[in-house]
């Protein structure tokens, strides 16, 4: 295929530039994680720069910017590159595609900027991930639409017929978080109906209990669309490429896949056990979810049986370790989940620290490290450097999963002794202690939890480092040495 | 019969049939390798075997020239 003078090669300009946007907002996104975690330990922080320092307005910038500008950042450079190479069509081929990926990208990060103003304003819906208000959304709709119009372009011109695995998944995220966003934020701009208050302001087209089913049925599948979707779509491209191992079983990968579509959007009602949503939604919330243990352990145990006969790889190759302690961190926050969701434990867990501790080992374990393997594997690609060093990938992991372990370790510990402290009643029946009892015994444990969170965040500043040493210094490979698997990375 | 108990009955219906068709879908997967109209292993090579010079597996129509050249 193509003109031997004039070969065909793919075109990675809007990669690129998501790839800039992942490294921002996971630097601005976790900075401010550990600022509140911090803040939690020592309340005093909270008052460094008056209103916009507190610990209320700080924490919807923190979930914001990690989930929809990190992630989503890192979902969407990894799509144009994982996109065009299993389909084998090039960017460069359509003009029309080019145009729409960098207005995809140009309406994402106005979109994500005046997400970070506004909510340091104060400005927000209060509905928990779905902080935005209403003009927000809208821009949200229009770069969302633009992605997909991404997504059916590229596959519409492809050359390969079969969609490989990751292309499914990567259409779920997209489809999925399409009808999610638009039924949880259904809202009435307050001003234009009734002529009072700010023009930007809006109340939920919901109320009450309603409004608490479809927040968590969005809040929990936005878990599941954006935080586990998109992600394997990720391993499946990203592993069995490093290690030159094709995925453990496609047919498993498959099964996989209509399972977790099928069981994941029922979960929803676990957030809502003991709340004012009738008895059966909350069981059918507890039942999906350990059903949901199926799906999941599919999916990362082929990802880890991809590995079969090469574990020797784990050694030697940091991206490898990324990836694979990425997908056992998947294991198991999809088995802590479950444990979670069942009716008795979660009497215990429930608005405890231990859910978190939870969403961090899903979030920093899974998310984090498949997304930073993500970009090392794509940098040399992209810009034809060689991965500046090794050993700062090494020093960068082990710092990060220290930082992990500190965090989930932490928040076990403190989740469990204060559910154990708010219902520990004496002979009488009267509560054996005050709130502030349980603040005083969880300090050492939130100062545990901020000092891991740095950690991961050292992590982070060096992997930075690491991506701008390679793209300015790092020694520029031939075309031939890019056609490999394993990532071409100097050993200093 | 009251409504509540026919949305409990079509719930269970509904589940059962629903498993029914995943499991029909795990036959389907194994039968279709055992009798040779397709291979799904071969699948997981797209990820191995992505420069845009490879060879589908797969082609889309006829092999096509790209329309684009690197100036």
């Amino acid at each position: 295929m193509g003109n031997n003078q004039h070969p065909l090669a793919y075109d990675y300009t809007v990669t690129r530039l998501f790839l800039y946007a992942t490294i921002l907002f996971g630097i601005i996104g976790m900075t401010i994680g550990v600022i509140i975690a911090f803040q939690l330990a020592f309340p005093e922080l909270n008052y460094l720069f008056g209103e916009y320092g507190t610990f209320s307005r700080l924490r919807p910038i923190h979930t914001n910017g990690v989930a929809f500008g990190f992630t989503v950042s890192g979902i969407f450079a990894t799509w144009y590159y994982v996109g065009q190479r299993v389909l084998k069509v090039s960017m460069a081929e359509s003009p029309f595609l080019m145009v729409v990926g960098k207005l995809h990208f140009a309406v994402y990060i106005l979109t994500i900027l005046l997400a970070v103003v506004t909510l340091f304003a104060g400005i927000t819906t209060s509905k928990e991930y779905a902080e935005l208000e209403w003009p927000l959304d809208l821009l949200v709709v229009v770069f969302w639409v633009l992605w997909g119009v991404s997504i059916f372009g590229l596959i519409g011109i492809r050359r390969e017929r079969t969609l490989y695995i990751s292309i499914w998944y990567y259409i779920a995220a997209f489809l999925a978080v399409a009808m999610l966003f638009l039924f949880n934020n259904m809202e009435v701009p307050t001003a234009l109906v009734s002529g009072h208050g700010s023009w930007y302001h809006s109340v939920s087209w919901y109320a009450g209990t309603n409004d608490a089913l479809v927040q968590w049925w969005f809040g929990h599948n936005a878990v599941a669309f954006v935080f586990t979707t998109p992600i394997v779509a990720m391993i499946y491209y990203f592993l069995p490429k490093e290690s030159g191992q094709t995925v453990y079983s496609y047919k498993l990968s498959l099964l996989s896949f209509w399972g977790l579509m099928f069981v994941y959007l029922w979960a929803g009602g676990h957030h809502l056990i003991y709340s004012t949503v009738p008895d059966w939604m909350q069981t059918m919330g507890s039942v999906f979810s350990i059903v949901l243990i199926l799906p999941s352990w599919g999916s990362a145990i082929n990802m880890l049986l991809t590995m079969k006969g090469e574990w020797n790889q784990l050694q030697s190759n940091p991206l490898i370790k990324f990836m694979v302690l990425g997908s056992t961190f998947y294991m198991l926050s999809t088995l802590e989940g479950p444990i979670q969701a069942i009716k008795s434990v979660n009497a215990l867990a429930h608005f405890t620290d231990w859910i978190p501790g939870h969403v961090h080992d899903g979030t920093l374990g899974w998310v984090g490290f498949m997304i930073i393997a993500a970009i090392y594997h794509m940098t040399p690609r992209l810009f034809k450097r060689e991965l500046y060093s090794k050993s700062l990938m090494e020093t960068q992991f082990w710092l990060q999963t220290i930082g992990i372990v500190l965090y989930f370790s932490s928040m076990w510990i403190a989740g469990i002794t204060q559910g154990m402290m708010w219902r520990a009643t004496d002979e009488f029946g009267n509560l054996s202690y005050s709130f502030i009892d349980t603040v005083v015994v969880l300090h050492p444990y939130y100062t545990l939890r901020a000092v891991g969170g740095l950690l991961y965040l050292t992590g982070i500043f060096i992997w930075a480092y690491n991506i701008y040493k390679t793209i300015s210094v790092g020694r520029k490979l031939e075309d031939k040495e890019l056609n490999v698997n394993k990532s071409p990375m100097s050993a200093n | 019969m009251e409504l509540g108990q026919i949305q409990a009955y079509a719930y269970f219906f509904f589940t059962a049939f629903l498993v029914t068709v995943l499991y029909a879908y795990i036959v389907h997967l194994y039968r279709a390798e055992k009798k040779g109209t397709r291979n799904y292993e071969k699948y997981g090579n797209l990820a191995i075997n992505d420069d845009v010079s490879t060879t589908p597996i797969e082609q889309v129509g006829v092999a096509r020239e790209p329309s684009y050249k690197i100036k």
